[in-house]
């Protein structure tokens, strides 16, 4: 199979530092953001910043899964 | 009339709307075994984000995280953590899974396994560990029926009897309709949990303490520790929230169900688009917490954390209220369950019981074998249950740990063409067995860190020496020869 290209695994990469391997920055209750302790705050926040990162990472690899597709047409004909 | 009986007349009234509906797509179409497992591979984006939705947000959400927010405190938090990544996840694997599904005609995760690695018998131990690993996540939503009916009847129904009475009517739900019939059984459920949470999440903070800022003003004064990890517990600290995160996030689509909704979906466009959306739909998600939270200060002191939400929906609302909620997680548990044992069976007779013990086995043998398996799955889970005691959540970790150790498989499989047989089975060995071997010592977390997490980090080390040592048989899906099309029609099902 066609591997993901760079700059689409990268996109991928942020919601994983920011929401994982983060932790011990953000997981505090102070300051308080929209009455939200800091870390539930901060954790909703990327329910809606992921899929921008991912909707990046779609515009990236939908045009060469449309490649792909039509290259693998050209072979069977 | 008496709460309990207001109560469990709307759960059932719920229970059997949603059933109908189900019963009700059967007729629409004819199917035979393909169309009852996989659909007929024709589902478009709705039906596809409904089916993928009402597989993930089960009895888990909506009783287990509301249960740990109140017992165990911010280690919470790492639901919400792996949510996004998940379909992070399957944004990369998902659409190579469904090329690959669609190529060779696969409808179970151990087809992937037979077609991509030409080995039955790997095929076979991928199946056995789904189906084991089925057992718990099945228990989870029998424990679940069974604590609604408890708190409906207001404890007047013992939990034992009702675990066997709403799975009866799982099973019989699961014979008449298979997966299309869930979809839309689904779809009926999908808005009834929209609605309870969001009200529940809204109302009950508001009730008692004027909104859900001032309820985390108040935690934050009167348990403060609660709030940040390791809330209550002592050891679920930041390497067992970076570790458990991990170990959900890239096992989560190696469950059997989930990655076969892949073979559903009409192309792999409408699987890259639904990884970008699905994260917003756990957007309610929350809320379940914010509950667990605001029970913490108004009913201190349950036994078990997992009754918090519904207790205090029967605390706060009148009775015909807690039987929309509790109707709600009802049909959530029996579509999720539903979807579990239709995996768990086929799984079983295809790819278990067939390669394995009677090879010459015709398809219409398959699928009664498949009918026989959802009624042994659903007694075994049943009579577990009933001897266990673990939370929900932490019984959805064990799961977890055995189902991850499939990923290394996958994931190599897909995207290398160095990767071995022989290393995939090594390593999935060596996970299964270290992830066994910490859970049954009572070891996890192991040194702050999810058991299941440092069981698959050896996998992938004891795939990856093990691959270097030994000679490729398959190099990928494009050598894959004899796929399974060619040795079904071998044996006269006509299933093209």
């Amino acid at each position: 199979m066609k591997r993901p290209s760079l700059g689409a695994i990268l996109l991928g990469l942020i919601p994983f530092v920011a929401t994982c391997f983060s932790v011990s920055l953000w997981d505090r209750v102070y300051p308080m953001v929209f009455g939200l302790p800091f870390n539930f705050f901060w954790l909703i926040a990327w329910l809606l910043l992921g899929p921008l990162c991912m909707w990046g990472a779609y515009r990236l690899e939908e045009p060469r899964a449309r490649d792909a597709g039509r290259e693998e047409e050209g072979r069977r004909q | 009339m008496s709460p309990s009986i207001v109560a469990l007349a709307i759960i059932s009234a719920i229970v059997a709307v949603g059933s109908f509906v189900g019963f009700l797509a059967r007729f629409h179409h004819t199917m035979d075994l393909e169309q009852w497992t996989v659909g007929g591979r024709g589902f478009g984006l709705v039906l596809v984000w409904l089916l993928t939705a009402g597989e993930i947000y089960t009895t888990f959400t909506f009783l287990g995280a509301s249960g740990w927010a109140y017992s165990r405190g911010a280690p919470v938090l790492y639901i919400l953590g792996y949510m996004p990544l998940m379909y992070v996840v399957s944004f990369y694997i998902l659409p190579p899974i469904w090329e690959a599904g669609r190529r060779h005609r696969l409808q179970t995760q151990a087809d992937f396994f037979q077609v991509r690695y030409g080995s039955t018998l790997l095929a076979a131990l991928v199946a056995l560990v789904g189906v084991v690993c089925l057992i718990p996540y099945l228990q989870i939503q029998i424990t679940g029926l069974g604590i609604i009916v408890e708190i409906a009847s207001y404890g007047a129904i013992h939990r034992t009897p009702a675990m066997f009475i709403a799975f009866a009517i799982v099973a019989a739900f699961v014979f008449v309709s298979g997966v299309r019939g869930v979809a839309w059984a689904s779809i009926v459920k999908d808005v009834l949990l929209l609605f309870a949470a969001v009200f529940v999440g809204f109302a009950v903070p508001h009730l008692y303490f004027g909104g859900i800022g001032p309820m985390f003003a108040a935690l934050a004064r009167e348990r403060p520790a609660h709030l940040v990890m390791p809330g209550a517990t002592k050891d679920l600290g930041h390497a067992w929230y970076i570790s458990s995160v991990m170990l959900t996030s890239l096992g989560c689509y190696m469950w059997p169900q989930f990655f076969a909704a892949g073979f559903t979906a009409k192309s792999g466009r409408i699987l890259r688009r639904n990884a970008v959306l699905m994260p917003l739909y756990g957007l309610t998600m929350p809320l379940m917490f914010i509950v667990g939270y605001c029970a913490v200060l108004v009913l201190p002191g349950l036994s078990n954390g997992d009754l918090s939400l519904l207790t205090l929906v029967r605390k706060s609302f009148p009775a015909w209220f807690l039987g929309m909620v509790g109707g709600a997680g009802a049909l959530t548990a029996m579509v999720a369950a539903a979807i579990q044992l239709l995996t768990g069976a086929m799984l079983y007779a295809k790819n278990l019981f067939r390669p394995i013990f009677a090879p010459r086995m015709t398809e219409p043998q398959v699928e009664t074998l498949a009918r026989i398996m959802v009624l042994v799955l659903t007694l075994g889970a049943v009579l577990s249950s009933v001897y266990s005691s673990l939370s929900l959540v932490s019984l959805l970790l064990v799961g977890y740990a055995g189902v991850a150790q499939i990923f290394p498989g996958v994931v190599l499989g897909l995207f290398s063409r160095r990767v071995t047989t022989a290393g995939v089975f090594a390593g999935l060995a060596a996970g299964l067995a270290l992830a066994a071997f910490l859970m049954l010592r009572g070891q996890d977390p192991y040194r702050g860190l999810n058991a299941g997490f440092i069981a698959l980090c050896l996998n992938f080390a004891v795939t990856g020496v093990v691959s270097l040592l030994t000679p490729v048989r398959v190099a990928g899906f494009d050598e894959a020869a004899p796929s399974l099309a060619a040795s079904q029609s071998s044996n006269g099902t006509g299933l093209n």
